[in-house]
This record gives structure tokens, sequence and C-alpha cells, in this order.
């Protein structure tokens, strides 16, 4: 009888098996009884692959990413980082808090905590795991399930390292903290599964920033799973920064759940990725909690980005705002999903929701689908969706003052992209966008 | 300074020029009246090379150098200016960014000094004394929830920061108020020049009786049907442009 072959899913539970399954020092039995159950759910479920009935992946085919050979499911630990590949992400010079992390495990020698109250922790996962269990034991992996989703059951399986933030009741942390996420990409590709656990008590407040980007240009898949808990009163903003590059895979889940009076802000930025799909889940869980949540995606050639969005109103007096941007070129595709549910004792909820694209080329794509599910009586809910090219009387109107066809075109696309960016406050980080934005731009005749 | 020869152009594939011919002197000002639909905005667009008119047949020259077949940007560097009659509103884009990368791209062009956002704004401030702007207004959008008269005068501030040999004024004083358009005819007298040149296009006399016109011309029906001194205008104004359509149809 020929030696059956392993197929992609099987070879991430034999890898799982080979790996996670015998590493036991320094981690919670709970963690370990979770990861188990993970693989198992996994091994069950896999990679949302099916185009039949599959209508959350409707517009995303992850086959690509499924079927893909990647010299590594688990890679060894590499401390070897360029410090130019580290300088692209860098923001906020000696001031900013940082963690850097390759193939989701922490680099102390790279990671410093300059402007940190002593109150607060910002460490690794896998030694808070170890030395200070009680920070993990109430919420890590508690909010992010992984019963319908196979990256997120993959993620949780390999849950090993990642990043751990908690704030205790009424302190406020001034400068930003900034997790910056490397994959490896080593041996012709890799796998990595990021971890974040970011926790602040009642009245605490934070400024956390996720970068995500590779050590080489080359096809490896980040899979990354973040969970923020705000208790009553606090205030979280975060953004997700997505650079990698044009041949990377990455999947990203973030579960927020808000108790009553919290403020939450996310800001998604999303240029670099083959394929790259983010899900934002958000539970408005207590009375007079309240969210803002944006995005910007830039993409070319036949980059595709899926940004699925889903806000939970499950109480009373709660306040949400989705507002994402698109600017597509070339052969790409953009895909917003924005979910609002506004459940039956969520009365005054007021919910808004809006995505515009930008299409620069004949061949760019977008795809927008918004879902209401409204089951209270007293809410306000708005939605929608535009689509459209550059305006042609704009460009006139720039080039009869002397702007060349190339500068005008330009204005008009960072001022389309402004309405995101002024949600942005942090100057250092703003900057960092700005370049971004004007980066990702090129015309006819301009090569990559 | 300006020659403009048999020129027909059209807009959604309607020829509304129909053979323009018109003469334009350095220190002049051209009235150019007609009624609706007779060509006058095709004629300052085409001037200004919007893409979406097409020239089919003519030329025009400016100080000799032909001006259609060059992009609307190389028009601009090359003296003309179009004050627009609905100037476009521009949401996220700075008022007095976009009129800096305006005029320094100009001036490049020219092999002068561009000019640093420091002194750009001294030179904004001064200017737009002339027509009574609030220069915070220019820290807005363009022209983004500015009002009618707000637009104009805009327009006006635009023509004085570029210095245009040719400036081409489409309606400036349309939806004007008295004030507004004193205001808008004063800034054009001051920037009336031995060496520029002013093409006024307008419906009404009003706005020349502050505007004093070397020469005004009737368009109607794509064509200049007649040419004359200020006192067209006043003919105009009492007789309507009845009259003057015969002069597209001599032999009836």
């Amino acid at each position: 009888m020929a030696q059956q072959t392993l197929n992609q899913q099987e070879k991430y539970v034999e890898a799982w098996n080979a790996s996670v399954a015998g590493d036991a020092a320094g981690v919670p039995d709970a963690i370990r009884a979770i990861r188990e159950s993970a693989i198992a759910r996994f091994s069950e479920i896999g990679f949302p692959t099916a185009r039949r009935g599959n209508e959350e992946w409707k517009y995303t085919d992850v086959s690509s990413i499924a079927n893909a050979t990647y010299a590594s499911l688990v890679p060894s630990p590499t401390n070897r980082v360029a410090t130019k590949t580290l300088d692209q992400h860098i923001m906020g010079g000696s001031v900013w808090n940082r963690l850097v992390f390759v193939d989701g495990h922490w680099l102390p020698e790279l990671s410093w905590l300059p402007s940190l109250p002593a109150e607060v922790t910002a460490m690794s996962l896998a030694n808070a795991m170890a030395s200070k269990p009680h920070l993990v034991a109430d919420d890590l992996a508690q909010h992010a399930l992984f019963q319908d989703s196979g990256f997120t059951a993959l993620n949780t399986a390999f849950l090993r390292d990642g990043a751990l933030i908690t704030i205790p009741e009424g302190i406020e942390v001034d400068e930003p903290i900034h997790l910056i996420f490397l994959s490896s990409g080593q041996e012709q590709g890799s796998v990595s599964h990021p971890r974040t656990l970011v926790t602040l008590a009642a009245n605490a407040k934070a400024t956390v920033i996720e970068s995500y980007g590779g050590l080489v240009n080359g096809p490896y898949l980040t899979n990354a799973v973040s969970e923020f808990v705000l208790g009553p009163g606090a205030h979280l903003d975060t953004f997700h920064l997505q650079q990698h590059g044009h041949q990377a895979y990455h999947v990203g889940s973030t579960q927020v759940k808000l108790a009553n009076d919290s403020s939450f802000s996310a800001g998604a930025f999303d240029f670099g990725g083959r394929i790259s799909r983010n899900t934002l889940n958000v539970k408005l869980e207590g009375a007079g909690s309240t969210c803002n949540l944006y995005g910007l995606y830039m993409t070319n050639d036949s980059q595709h980005v899926d940004n699925q969005v889903f806000v939970d109103h499950a109480a009373p007096h709660t306040t949400s705002k989705q507002v994402y941007k698109g600017v597509l070129d070339g052969h790409s595709r953009g895909v917003f999903h924005g979910s609002i549910t506004v459940r039956q004792n969520a009365q005054k909820t007021n919910a808004l929701q809006m995505d515009k694209n930008l299409l620069l080329s004949d061949h760019a794509e977008a795809d927008t689908k918004p879902a209401l599910w409204i089951y209270a009586d007293d809410v306000k809910c708005g939605h929608g969706a535009t689509c459209g090219k550059l305006d042609d009387t704009a460009l006139f109107y720039l080039r009869s003052r002397g702007l060349d066809e190339f500068s005008a075109r330009r204005m008009l696309i960072h001022a389309f992209a402004n309405e995101v960016l002024d949600n942005v406050g942090l100057t250092p980080l703003r900057v960092h966008l700005e370049q971004f934005v004007s980066s990702s731009l090129r015309f006819e005749g301009e090569s990559s | 300074m300006l020659e403009i020869r048999n020129l027909t152009a059209s807009v959604g594939g309607v020829q509304v020029l129909n053979g323009i011919n018109l003469s334009i002197q350095p220190g002049t000002v051209h009235a150019i009246m007609g009624p609706n639909g007779s060509g006058k905005s095709t004629l300052s667009n085409v001037l200004a090379g919007h893409p979406q008119y097409t020239v089919n047949s003519g030329e025009a020259l400016l100080d000799g150098v032909d001006l259609l077949s060059m992009p609307p940007e190389e028009r601009a560097r090359a003296g003309i200016f179009l004050c627009f009659q609905h100037p476009v509103e521009i949401p996220g884009v700075r008022m007095d960014h976009f009129m800096r990368a305006g005029y320094n791209a100009i001036h490049k062009s020219r092999g002068l000094d561009e000019a640093d956002p420091i002194q750009f704004d001294r030179m904004l401030k001064e200017t737009s004394k002339i027509v009574e702007i609030d220069p915070t207004l220019l820290k807005r959008s363009v022209n983004d929830g500015f009002s009618g008269g707000e637009k104009k005068r805009n327009e006006i501030l635009q023509m004085a920061m570029l210095a245009p040999k040719l400036s081409i004024l489409d309606e400036p004083d349309s939806g004007l108020d008295v004030d507004s358009l004193r205001i808008v005819a004063e800034g054009i007298n001051q920037l009336r020049s031995p060496d520029k040149a002013v093409v006024l296009i307008t419906h009404y006399q009003r706005i020349l009786h502050y505007v004093v016109p070397d020469v005004v011309n009737v368009l109607i029906n794509g064509r200049i049907v007649k040419s004359g001194g200020e006192e067209l205008a006043a003919e105009i104004e009492a007789n309507g442009y009845e009259g003057l359509d015969q002069a597209l149809h001599p032999s009836s």
C-alpha cells in the first residue's frame, strides 16, 4: 500500500503534535486544555475553503492560503532582525513603549519600555503564563472564540507566546504601547500565530498600536488573534497597521468587549499583503459604551483586502461608528462587510456604518456588503456605501492652476484618505501613515 | 496676445463653437456677451483645456504659441487663468496648500523662486485684502462650504496670486449681491495692466459698469456676430439679443 500523503490540514495537526503538544512547561493547565480543544476543533473544521454556502468568505477565497506549502509550520525562534527592517516600523522615537516579536515570539533585546507607569504590565505572554498566571487566567482565549473559525482555532492551538498588556484601575498610560509583529518568512515561507491580550480595568486609559510586517518579501502566513477587554469607564485607542510584502498572507481576528461607559477606537490600515483578511468583532456589553472603528485600505496589482466588522449592541445607550475607505488600483480588490446587531434591550442605540471606495483603475473591484439586524425599536442606525473614480472636474480645477496631473491626482487621493487619517491624533503615526499613502500611489509610466 | 482663428469645438458630441475669430491685445479688457447656450462657457473651457471639450478645427495662439495642444497645467504655466463660473468644492484639500502648489508649479516652470509656506502665507494674507476674504477661510478645504460670493472672490484671489497674462472670467458676476459684485469688480480692476489682458464673459451689463471693457463681443450660436465699444453693452441691455441674431443670417 502506498504511503498516504498528508493534506495541508493534517500537516498542521502533525506539526502541533510534534511541538505544542509536548510543550507543557510554564503553561497553565487551563491554557493547555484550551489549546487541545482548539487543535481538535481545527482538525474537524479546517480552513474555510468551501465555496458553496460559505457566506462569510464569499468574496475571499482562502484556498491559496490553505493549500500553500510552507517550509516551516513551527518556525524556530530567531533574533536576527536587520535594523533596517525594524526601522520601517519604529515610531515615536525613544518615547513610545515597544515590544517586538518575531514569529510570535518576544525579542527582549529589541523591546523597551521607557515610559510605562510602574503599575502597568506589558510583557511576553510566555513569561506571563510561567510567572504571573493570574494575569492571564480570566481573559486569555476567553473572548476570541474558535468554534466557528479555523484560523482562530489554529492560532489558539499554537498559543505559546505573544503580547500581554494589563492596566490596573484608574491608571492612564500617556505614551503609546507599540507591538511590532514580524514574520521571519524563513526557509521558503513560514507560518506564525501572533497573539495579543490587552485588559484595562475600570477607568484605565491607553493607546496600543499593532504593526504587522515581514523580515523578507516572501510567501508567509501571519495568523493573528487579539483580545481587548475594557472595564467600566475605560478608554482604549488601538491601531492596526498591516504592511506586509505583496506575497504575504495575513489573517487577523480581533475580539473586543466593552463594559459600561467604556470607549474604544480602532484604526485599521492595510497597505500590504497578497491576501489580507481582518475580522473585528466588537461587543458593546455595557450601557453607555461607545466605539469608533475606521479603516483605510490601499491596494494595487492583484492584492486582495477584506475587512469584516461586526458590532453587537447588547446594551442600551450604546454608540458605534464605522467608516472605512478603500483606494484600489491595478487588478486589486477590496471587500468590506459591516454588520450591526442591535439587541432587543439595546434601546437608544446610535449606529453608523459607511464604506467608500475610490477606484483608480478599470480593473479594480470593490465589494461592500452591509448587514443590519435590529431588534430594538428606539434606535438610530444609518449605513451607506459608495464607489467611484476621481472627479474629473476637480482634477481639471487643480490642473488649471498649474498642478501637473500626477500631483493633482495625488492631492485628491490624499484628500479622500484624510477623512480616515484625521482620526489619527498621534503625530508620529499620522506622519508614518501619510508616507505610506504617498508611497503606495503610483501612476501610469511609473514603475513599482 | 491671444489670436483665435476659426475655432470650432464640441461637448458631448454636439458642436457648440462654430468658428470663433477673436484677437485680443495686451492691456485690453474684452467682454463677451451672449444669450444662454451661445457657447460662452464652452469658449472659456476650451481655452483653459477642459478635457471634456473637443476642438474640431481652428487654432488659438497665445503670443504665437499653440495653446490647444497643451494640457491644462501647461496653459496655466504659459499664463492662462480661468475664473470658474462654478468653482469646484474639494473636501480634504486645504485652500492654501492647493494654492501654494499651483503657485510653485507655475513659478518653477518659469525659472522663478518657489515660496515656502511662511512666505506664501504672508503673500496670501496681503493679497486676500484685495478681495476682502477672511484669511482663516483659506485654511479650510477648497471652496468647501463657501458662500457663492466667497467662491467668486476666492477665484479672483487665485487670479491675483498667479498673476496670469490672460485671465478668462466666466460669469464672475453670477449670483453675486451688490457688495460682492463691487469687491469682485474692484479686484479685476486692480489687476488690469498694460501687459495683461482680460476676457470677461457675462450675461448682463451690470458688471460692465464697474469693469469698463475696451471691446464688447457678442456671441450667438457659437459665433461672434458683432464687436464694438462699451456702448454695445448698453444697446444689448436695452434691446436684447434679438436684433443682433440677424447678423448671423444676413440674407433673411
